[in-house]
């Protein structure tokens, strides 16, 4: 009886917190789904009734469609693989003991707590502007042409933005990983005749998978729905219009609420089925 | 071949000197067991003989060959660590094979080499199954496995058994002397348990605060300890310690008398005491009995069943023979 009371008290206890969270996820969602399936125009007539699945076959037959996925799939790509490989070189050399340990190590987070928009604005103002900017003095330094990162190379240069902010992310991770790998398993593999690097590779690499797997996983489920770098950078021009811009752009700068929706309902199944690839994966190597 | 010299090898660790000049021969072949209290430096030594730490001063050298400098891999010594050190993500087949492939064999002398280890060490049916699906037992012989197919000059063991319960330790202590007795290569065992160092042992080190106390086999360790520390240390119950007037008696600051070789008696005997706590082994019974002007209780081992009650008066007598006696720097006096 006891545990019938505790379990209905815990239930009627747990009931605002969950209805809060299920009003927070289901409403727009629900309005989401809503919107895609009308002719929404805020500024050229409002609400002009149901057109069934017409926002969904517009939005993926317009032209600027794939390249949108194309771009994201590139930044998301590009992103991660930046964040790993410099990772976990990173955490490697901050695991080493070194003088100034604790402050290196606070400093190698800093930029995760930057915001995104300021961050990005620092890169397009201080670093890539092609007059005033650090790189370009540094080409001119070396009488080469300064590059015009935005426009010439705009989507190598939000890639390397957008790493910039999550390399202290995937360190953090990785560093603590690295920690935890029994030093008598690398004192073995010396005795057994590994030289360094096959240590690295045979021994830190295997430790390391289950860190990368979910390093991935929540970077790509963040790095999907980046925004405020390309906002304040290119504003999507120069090919850099990913999925989560043109959606943007549909709903705001054409006024297409039902458009933009439709999008949305789009970005969230992609999102779900990286997931769920991801998922599969990171739960074959957890079950290890 | 696996002759070991240790000449005047020291440790700091910063400014604490944990090992003081030290000098040890290994013969090829032997079993060694390095035995002292925790803290005592003996696992630094092992470590230094790997090559896992470098010497401060001193020179080590493996078959006459200078060593000092030489990288663990490059020492022909296999390693077997506390914790196995398995590779988790490997079977333990890739992990009994790891150091052959490190070696660049091929894929066919690898698995004859594994096969031939995994029989030794009864891991056969388990070759596949990864190091987190074993028992401790089976992962302590998969450790030991790896250290073989290497073939080396001598086997380093850091306190292999000291995680295992203890009616394994004694199954895998017997295996480890087995393979001690198939192999004939030299063993370099350490442990706190001098136990093991007694059952296990060719020539027993006896270490303290880095400091070799007494080096010798487990009879001459037991019969004649060179001080009172090495006397204390070996032998289980541990000696009992007497001063004061029962030391003058036979001319030495202190003696000591092994609870075997004090006998009892209800009526009459050198010393009288009051029975303690009496632990009964079916075997033995181990006595502890409180002498007048001595602080500890006095350890008294009878064979067989004893049937003193706690708080009974007692006669103790030591076999006059077996008294050893010791000065007032703690060393045996002959």
């Amino acid at each position: 009886m006891a545990t019938q009371h505790s379990r209905s008290a815990a239930r009627f206890m747990m009931a605002p917190a969950v209805i809060l969270l299920l009003g927070w996820m289901l409403i727009p969602l629900t309005m989401t789904l809503i919107f895609s399936f009308k002719k929404y125009l805020p500024l050229r007539g409002g609400d002009l009734g149901w057109v069934g699945f017409d926002n969904y076959v517009r939005f993926v037959s317009s032209s600027a469609f794939w390249p949108s996925v194309q771009t994201t799939l590139i930044i998301v790509g590009g992103v991660l693989l930046i964040t790993i490989i410099f990772g976990v070189l990173l955490s490697i050399l901050l695991d080493q003991p070194m003088w100034g340990q604790g402050i290196v190590r606070i400093l190698v987070i800093a930029p995760f707590f930057v915001m995104p928009t300021v961050s990005a604005l620092v890169w397009k103002n201080m670093f890539m502007d092609p007059v005033n900017g650090l790189f370009a003095h540094l080409w001119k330094a070396f009488g080469a042409q300064p590059i015009e990162w935005l426009s010439d190379l705009s989507l190598f240069s939000i890639i390397l933005i957008v790493s910039w902010q999550w390399l202290p992310f995937a360190t953090l991770i990785l560093l603590t990983a690295i920690q935890s790998l029994d030093s008598e398993q690398l004192e073995a593999a010396e005795m057994d005749g590994a030289p360094p690097l096959s240590r690295f590779a045979f021994i830190i690499l295997p430790h390391l998978s289950r860190a990368i797997t979910i390093v991935v996983l929540i970077q790509t489920i963040f790095l999907l729905a980046i925004f405020a770098e390309i906002f304040v950078t290119t504003s999507g021009a120069f090919g850099t219009r990913t999925l989560t811009y043109l959606i943007y752009q549909r709903v705001l700068e054409s006024q297409n609420v039902g458009l933009g929706s439709a999008g949305g309902v789009y970005a969230i199944i992609l999102a779900n089925i990286v997931a769920i690839f991801l998922m599969r994966i990171v739960g074959k190597n957890l079950d290890t | 071949m696996g002759q070991i010299t240790l000449k005047q090898i020291t440790k700091s660790f910063g400014d604490v000197q944990v090992i003081p000049p030290l000098d040890l021969q290994i013969e090829d072949g032997e079993f060694v067991v390095f035995v002292g209290p925790s803290g005592c430096g003996k696992s630094t030594l092992l470590r230094l003989i790997a090559g896992l730490e470098d010497t401060s001063s001193g020179e080590i050298s493996i078959d006459g060959r200078d060593a000092t400098e030489v990288p663990p891999a490059k020492r022909g010594l296999a390693m077997v660590f506390q914790s196995y050190a398995l590779y988790p993500h490997m079977s333990v087949r890739k992990n009994i094979a790891f150091p052959l492939r490190m070696a660049g064999l091929d894929k066919a002398e690898q698995d004859k080499k594994v096969e031939s280890a995994a029989s030794v060490l009864n891991l056969t049916d388990y070759l596949e199954r990864r190091p987190g699906q074993l028992s401790g037992g089976q992962r302590q012989r998969v450790a030991i496995g790896r250290a073989i197919v290497r073939e080396p000059a001598a086997f380093l063991f850091d306190e292999p058994l000291s995680n295992l319960d203890a009616a394994l330790r004694v199954n895998m202590r017997l295996e480890i002397s087995e393979l001690h007795q198939t192999l004939e290569t030299t063993m370099i065992y350490v442990t706190h348990d001098q136990v093991e160092a007694m059952t296990m042992a060719d020539k027993i080190v006896v270490l303290q605060a880095g400091i070799i106390e007494q080096v010798g086999s487990p009879l001459e360790l037991y019969h004649t300890p060179r001080n009172r520390f090495v006397a204390g240390f070996i032998g289980s119950p541990k000696m009992n310690f007497m001063m004061g007037a029962f030391s003058s008696e036979y001319d030495a600051t202190t003696i000591g008398v092994r609870p075997e070789h004090i006998s009892v008696s209800p009526t009459d005997g050198k010393w009288k005491g009051k029975v303690g706590v009496s632990e009964h082994l079916g075997s033995d019974t181990f006595l502890y009995v409180d002498v007048e002007g001595i602080e500890d209780p006095v350890t008294v081992r009878s064979s067989g069943e004893v049937s003193f009650r706690h708080g009974d008066m007692i006669h103790l007598t030591p076999d006059p023979e077996k008294i050893h006696r010791f000065d007032n720097q703690g060393l045996r006096i002959a």
